[in-house]
This record gives structure tokens, C-alpha cells and sequence, in this order.
């Protein structure tokens, strides 16, 4: 035993951790009244008066609009939170460079939801009810979109999510929109190649994961409307690397044409499985793998490979006259400006639902909830990375399968195949 | 413990009386929904904790699976209350009696196994139930989860909301406190403690082991599924997502910061972790680096406070007692 005094000191310290904790945590900002909120700035507040203004724009001035985010930054779902956070921050320091949102500084404020449920229901409700935001776009998840639906809806704030899932936006939630290509369009442009093309059998392979499944059950219920059969179906795991096992038993099948659903790497050992095996029916793939990673694990194998694709993906192929194609450019270039990385589907998620919600606010000259909902469900002709969204009290997800460019690889790189 | 009997009581219920104080005056205080949300979500693992506290700081047995406990509890609600239009308290009950079954039938062979064999067999029992989750597609809805799931109801009154909730949430952790500061200070609880330091021992003095064992094991486990169930009606969707390895190991964080020899570590833990969390990530300065925070903190608890917060606290208390009697003589 040494002296007490130690000891005692430790026992103070425990009892004022928890304490301190609480009282850091009760001190939370009271919602701004006047014009000088009692927030200390945040770095990303100190950038922006250092974000050099554009010529011929007016400094931004007066309270911020805030505008909120949840994005898995952290946890499996981090390969989807990272590049929408990249590309919220960019957009951010850009449309203040440029004179703000109604005359007033864009104010991002970003929550990590861990993808965690649990975690994103928490970072909601600290964004509606402390921070006062008056839209949320995100989460990356379908899970940790459904698991804050009900508190949107509750606090009649809207939400952009930037999840694929189908029950999102069906049935239509009054507060509740989304921005990416849904499964669904991605199986019509799917069709429309097999309709073309004359092919009525085919058989499908996908990943066992909630993205693949989804695909999976888009594929049997339209194609059969579509009488295409499908004559039989594999599963491979997230991490498997050798496919032949299914693919031998897809072949004995004979079908017209392979689909495939996954994201890297699986699609792309299912391309090397089919080669090695000598399977020469075309490969479809989804949209899941539309990005440079895909060319690079496939190599040769990928050559001839087909899929629908978002045209930010494959921007440099758009034609110059397509409505798209100034918009893919600018937000390309400068993504791999700041972050020396390609602005992939997900950053364009961001891209997308953060400028909707942007000129709803335009629109309604409000940051008022209720009313920059109102305008959103009066979006028209919105002109974004994964298409041209036009927002209905019936839709909303805004996009048609026009959304999607068919894409085929050729010479290592991927190719309009219109 | 020393004391007379009569002065732990009264000392026991001190503590049990403030914690009632407390929750009733959190939402009273804290208007805010998010802090009231965050009240709820560290009841919910307070409940969790309180199993785990049971059986690792008095049965000295770990387990790294108890996120499929709290995962069977919620499922069974959302299950039970969705597809078959079942009442949900009910719902919750059943779910209580399935997930003790299932502990038991998991516990009785694994419980054997001693240290790291134990912590191994209920990791791969997480996991497994984890997959079991996502592979049930008619039943559970598989990735998708299962959404729309009704709230609880007090006779004609819906618990909806932060505030409802917190205090369902809360009535259930004090109820299961008082019930597991009565079994620690009886025969069994004496019985666990002496399991905790040797089985060897405790065998030789005529302590049924495998049966305690077992027994504390599904009692941990029923505290982890009527938490699921509260979860489940109280965010009204569950999915896989929450049910990892990641909760498991949170818990266990949380029991052992808290301290494990002592009821209250758990809710002290919880308490202290998730508003540590929440803190992160509402500070700039550290926001990207949150896991490390996270981390710096445990470290600091293990190395300088390794019976934990309450141990810390009860030593000091203790402490401060000897003083006076020092004083007094």
C-alpha cells in the first residue's frame, strides 16, 4: 500500500469523470436565436472564410442554413460513408465559395452512424432537435435508412436518403425521398438488352449480401413478367474467391446469357470463373460494379462484360451534347482534385441529394422543414450524377431507367454501348 | 462484507433510491429528444450489461455472444408482433422464455469449457446466430429487417416517443437491479462469488458449479432479450445490423469499465461509455479519430482502475469511512 493521497485523487477523479461527461454534454448550444448562434466555429466554419470566393460572388453572410448528414463513415458500411462525406464537404466549400444558400453560409454537419441502427437514430434526433437542421440527406444504408424513417416522419423533417433499397421510397412516405438508381430500373435497362436481343433463358448468380438479394428478387419477378426464364440460380458468399463450383452448375443449364449480382471483388472472380470454365454466353453484370476497381481485378476476363451503368461512372464517354455531361465533369474533376481519388456512385449520391435539397431551399426561400419538403416534392428536371430526377407526390425517387447508360467493356476500359 | 447486516441494507437502498430520483427527473430536465433518445439506448444497455455484470464479475464466466440474446429478444417481439398480430408484452415474455431455452441448451456444453474455450463458443455462437438472422428470409425479413413493428401499451396508453420510452425502459433496469442486488447478496450470489475465485473450491464446499453456472448464464441471457424486446419497440425496426460481434464486445467494454464485481458497474459503464461516444463524436477536434478516443479511454480505465468505476468508487467510499471512524475513536 503506498500513501492515501493517490488513492484519494483517484477516487475524486472517478466520481467527477462521469460528471464532467454529463455537464460537457449538457451544455449543448441552445438553438440560435439572434443572429450570433453561441457556437464556437467549427474548423470547417474557419475553411470556409478562407475558401477564396469566386469572382463576382458576394461573401456569404449571416446565420448558416444547416443542413444535416449521416453517413456510415465507420463499420462495414465504410466504402459507401467515405466518399459521400468527401464529396458533402467539397459541395459544401463550393457553394460557399459561390455566395452560400439564400445569401447565408451552407452549413454541413456530418454524424458518423457507425452503420449502426441504433447509432443512426440517435444522430437524427441530435440533428432535428440540437442542431435544428432543416433537411437530412443520407444515411448510406437501406437498415439504417428504414430505422430513421419513423423519427422523420415524426419530426416532419425531411430526408434525402442515399440508399437503394425498394421499401424506402414504396410505400411513399410524405418526408421520406432518395436519390439512387433503384434495382428495379436497373432490371428494365437489363431487359430491354435481352428483349433486343432475342434471349429468354438465362440463368443468375449473386452475392449473399442485402444488395444482392435485392437484385436477385428484382430479376425473378420481372423478368417472368418479362417471359424470360430463369432457369437456375447460385449464391456465392461476400468474400469467395472461386466461383467454378456455381458456374459448372449454371453450364450444365445452357443458358443464353449469365447475370451476375455483386459487388467487387465476387463479379469479377465470376468473369475469371467463366473464362477459365470456357463459358463464351454473354456476361451481365450490375450496377454494382461500374468503377475502375472492376477493370483492374477482372483484367482480361472482363473484356466484353456488360451492365448498366450511372453515367458519372463512365463520365469521360458521355457524349458532349448529353444534359449530364457538364455537371459529371465539373464534380469529377474536382473530386479528384481535392482527393486525388475518382468520384465513384456513392460520392455522386451525395452529390445528388445534397444539391437537391440545396435548391428545394432556393425554391422555398425557407429553411423551414415543412416547407423545403414541399418544394422537394416540386423538384423538376433536377439534372444529377445518377440521372435527371423529377420528384411526384406518387414518386419519390425521381429517376427512369434512363437513369441508366448500357456499358460494355472493351480494350480494358469501359464503352458506351448504345 | 464487513458491515452489519442492517447498515448494507439501508446503504443498498440509498443507491436504488437515487437511481429512481434520477429517472424520473432525466427527461424532466433533459428536454431535448436526442439526450432523452440517448437516455433510453443507455438503459437498454445498462440491461444488457446487468446480465453480463452477473456472470462474468460473480460466475467469472465471459461470454462474447451476448448480442444474439439481445438479438433472439428483439426478433421474437418484432416476429411475434408483426406476423401474427401478437400483444406485445407477451410477445416480449415468450422471446424472454425462447432466448432462456436456447442459453441453456447453448450453456449446459459450453459452460464446461473454461477461459478462452468458453469466450471462443459463445463468439461462434454470435455468430451463427447472427447468420441465422439473415438467412430467415420468410421469418425475419433477412438483410431487409423487419419494419412497422407496433409500440408497447399500458392499458389504453401507446409508449411512443423518447420520453414513454425512457421510462419503460428505465422501470425494467431498476426492477432488474433490485433483482439482482437480491441475488447477489443471497446464498446463490455467496455461492457465485466463491465459483468466481475457485471452482475447484467452491466444489469442494459443496457448491453445485455447473448447474449455477448454467443458471446465471440463462438469466444474463433472459436480461439481454427483454432488452431486445424494448428495442424493438422502441425504434419500431430491427435488422441484422445491431446483432454483430461489435455489440458483444461493446457490452463487454462497457462491464468492464464499469467494473464487474459490483451491480452498479453495468449502468455506471453504460452510462459512461455511451455519453463518452456521443461526446466524440459531437467534438470536431477529435471526430475522425473517434475509435482511438475510444480506445485511449479504455486503456486508462484497465490500466489505472482495474476493478473499474464502481470498484474505484466503493474503495474510495470505504476509505472515506475508515477516516471518519479514525476521527470518531
Amino acid at each position: 500500500m503506498r500513501g492515501q493521497r493517490p488513492h484519494r485523487g483517484l477516487a475524486v477523479l472517478v466520481i467527477l469523470l462521469p460528471v464532467v461527461v454529463l455537464v460537457m454534454w449538457g451544455c449543448q448550444p441552445k438553438a440560435p436565436t439572434g443572429p450570433e448562434p453561441g457556437v464556437q466555429p467549427t474548423p470547417a466554419e474557419e475553411n470556409q472564410a478562407a475558401t477564396p470566393l469566386e469572382s463576382g460572388a458576394k461573401a456569404p453572410t449571416g446565420e448558416p442554413v444547416k443542413v444535416g448528414a449521416i453517413f456510415s463513415v465507420t463499420g462495414n458500411n465504410a466504402p459507401l460513408g467515405e466518399p459521400e462525406k468527401r464529396a458533402a464537404q467539397l459541395i459544401q466549400e463550393e457553394i460557399n465559395a459561390k455566395g452560400g444558400v439564400l445569401g447565408r453560409p451552407l452549413q454541413v454537419i456530418v454524424k458518423d452512424d457507425k452503420t449502426d441502427t441504433t447509432e443512426a437514430v440517435n444522430a437524427a434526433k441530435d440533428l432535428i432537435n440540437t442542431e435544428k437542421v432543416c433537411a437530412i440527406i443520407g444515411p448510406s444504408g437501406t437498415p439504417t435508412t428504414m430505422a430513421i424513417v419513423p423519427t422523420m416522419e415524426e419530426a416532419k423533417v425531411p430526408l434525402v436518403s442515399c440508399a437503394a433499397g425498394m421499401k424506402i421510397t414504396n410505400p411513399i412516405k410524405p418526408y421520406v425521398f432518395a436519390v439512387p438508381q433503384t434495382d428495379t430500373l436497373a432490371v428494365a435497362k437489363i431487359i430491354e438488352y435481352l428483349k433486343a436481343n432475342r434471349i429468354e433463358k438465362v440463368a443468375t448468380i449473386y452475392v449473399k449480401d442485402p444488395y444482392g438479394e435485392s437484385g436477385q428478387e428484382q430479376l425473378s419477378t420481372h423478368l417472368s413478367k418479362a417471359q424470360i426464364k430463369i432457369l437456375g440460380s447460385e449464391s456465392y458468399a461476400k468474400d469467395d474467391t472461386d466461383m467454378t463450383t456455381q458456374l459448372t452448375k449454371l453450364r450444365g443449364l445452357q443458358p443464353q446469357a449469365i447475370i451476375c449480382w455483386g459487388t467487387n471483388p465476387g463479379p469479377a472472380h465470376v468473369a475469371k470463373g467463366m473464362k477459365k470454365l470456357g463459358m463464351t454466353m454473354p456476361l451481365i453484370q450490375s450496377h454494382g460494379v461500374a468503377n475502375a476497381k472492376f477493370l483492374e481485378l477482372a483484367a482480361d476476363a472482363g473484356e466484353g462484360v456488360m451492365l448498366p451503368a450511372g453515367r458519372l461512372v463512365v463520365w469521360e464517354a458521355v457524349p458532349d451534347s448529353h444534359p449530364q455531361k457538364p455537371i459529371l465533369k465539373s464534380f469529377a474533376e474536382a473530386f479528384r482534385a481535392k482527393y486525388s481519388k475518382d468520384a465513384d456512385t456513392f460520392a455522386g449520391h451525395a452529390y445528388d441529394s445534397l444539391h437537391i435539397v440545396i435548391s428545394a431551399i432556393e425554391a422555398a426561400k425557407s429553411t423551414e422543414p415543412a416547407k423545403v419538403r414541399d418544394a422537394l416534392e416540386k423538384t423538376k428536371d433536377f439534372v444529377g450524377t445518377a440521372g435527371v430526377f423529377t420528384y411526384t407526390p406518387q414518386d419519390h425517387n425521381g429517376l427512369t431507367k434512363d437513369a441508366f447508360v448500357w456499358v460494355k467493356v472493351e480494350g480494358g476500359k469501359w464503352k458506351l454501348a448504345e | 462484507m464487513t458491515t452489519p447486516r442492517a447498515r448494507s441494507v439501508f446503504l443498498g437502498s440509498l443507491p436504488v433510491l437515487a437511481l429512481v430520483v434520477g429517472v424520473v427527473a432525466f427527461p424532466l430536465v433533459f428536454r431535448n429528444n436526442y439526450v432523452q433518445s440517448v437516455g433510453a439506448t443507455i438503459g437498454l444497455y445498462s440491461l444488457v450489461a446487468l446480465g453480463l455484470c452477473l456472470l462474468i464479475g460473480y460466475a467469472g464466466q465471459v461470454s462474447l455472444g451476448h448480442a444474439a440474446f439481445y438479438g433472439l429478444g428483439a426478433y421474437s417481439s418484432a416476429v411475434l408482433t408483426t406476423r401474427l398480430h401478437w400483444d406485445p408484452w407477451l410477445a416480449m415474455l415468450v422471446g424472454a422464455v425462447l432466448t432462456g431455452a436456447v442459453a441453456w441448451l447453448v450453456g449446459r456444453p459450453t459452460l464446461r469449457l473454461h477461459g478462452h474455450h468458453l469466450a471462443m463458443a459463445t463468439l461462434g455462437f454470435g455468430i451463427i446466430m447472427q447468420i441465422v438472422f439473415i438467412e430467415g428470409d420468410e421469418l425475419t425479413g433477412g438483410f431487409g429487417g423487419i419494419t412497422s413493428i407496433p409500440p408497447l401499451r399500458i392499458g389504453g396508453l401507446s409508449i411512443t416517443g423518447d420520453v414513454r420510452n425512457f421510462y419503460a425502459i428505465w422501470a425494467v433496469v431498476v426492477l432488474c437491479v433490485m433483482a439482482s442486488r437480491c441475488l447477489v447478496d443471497s446464498r446463490v450470489g455467496r455461492a457465485l462469488r466463491a465459483i468466481h475465485d475457485s471452482e475447484t473450491a467452491a466444489a469442494a464446499c459443496g457448491v453445485d458449479v455447473s448447474t449455477y453456472k448454467v443458471q446465471v448464464f440463462v438469466l444474463s441471457a433472459v436480461f439481454a432479450s427483454v432488452a431486445g424486446s424494448l428495442y424493438a419497440h422502441y425504434i419500431t425496426f430491427v435488422s441484422p445490423d445491431p446483432f454483430s460481434l461489435a455489440f458483444s464486445i461493446q457490452m463487454l467494454v462497457i462491464v468492464i469499465v464499469g467494473g464487474s464485481r459490483n451491480v452498479w458497474g453495468a449502468l455506471l459503464g453504460a452510462a459512461l461509455m455511451t455519453a463518452l461516444a456521443q461526446q466524440i463524436e459531437k467534438t470536431d477536434a477529435i471526430k475522425d479519430l473517434s475509435d482511438v478516443a475510444y480506445g485511449l479511454v479504455l486503456v486508462l480505465f484497465i490500466v489505472f482502475m482495474p476493478a473499474g468505476l464502481a470498484g474505484a468508487l466503493s474503495k474510495g467510499l470505504a476509505r472515506v469511512r475508515a477516516q471518519r471512524a479514525d476521527e470518531n475513536a
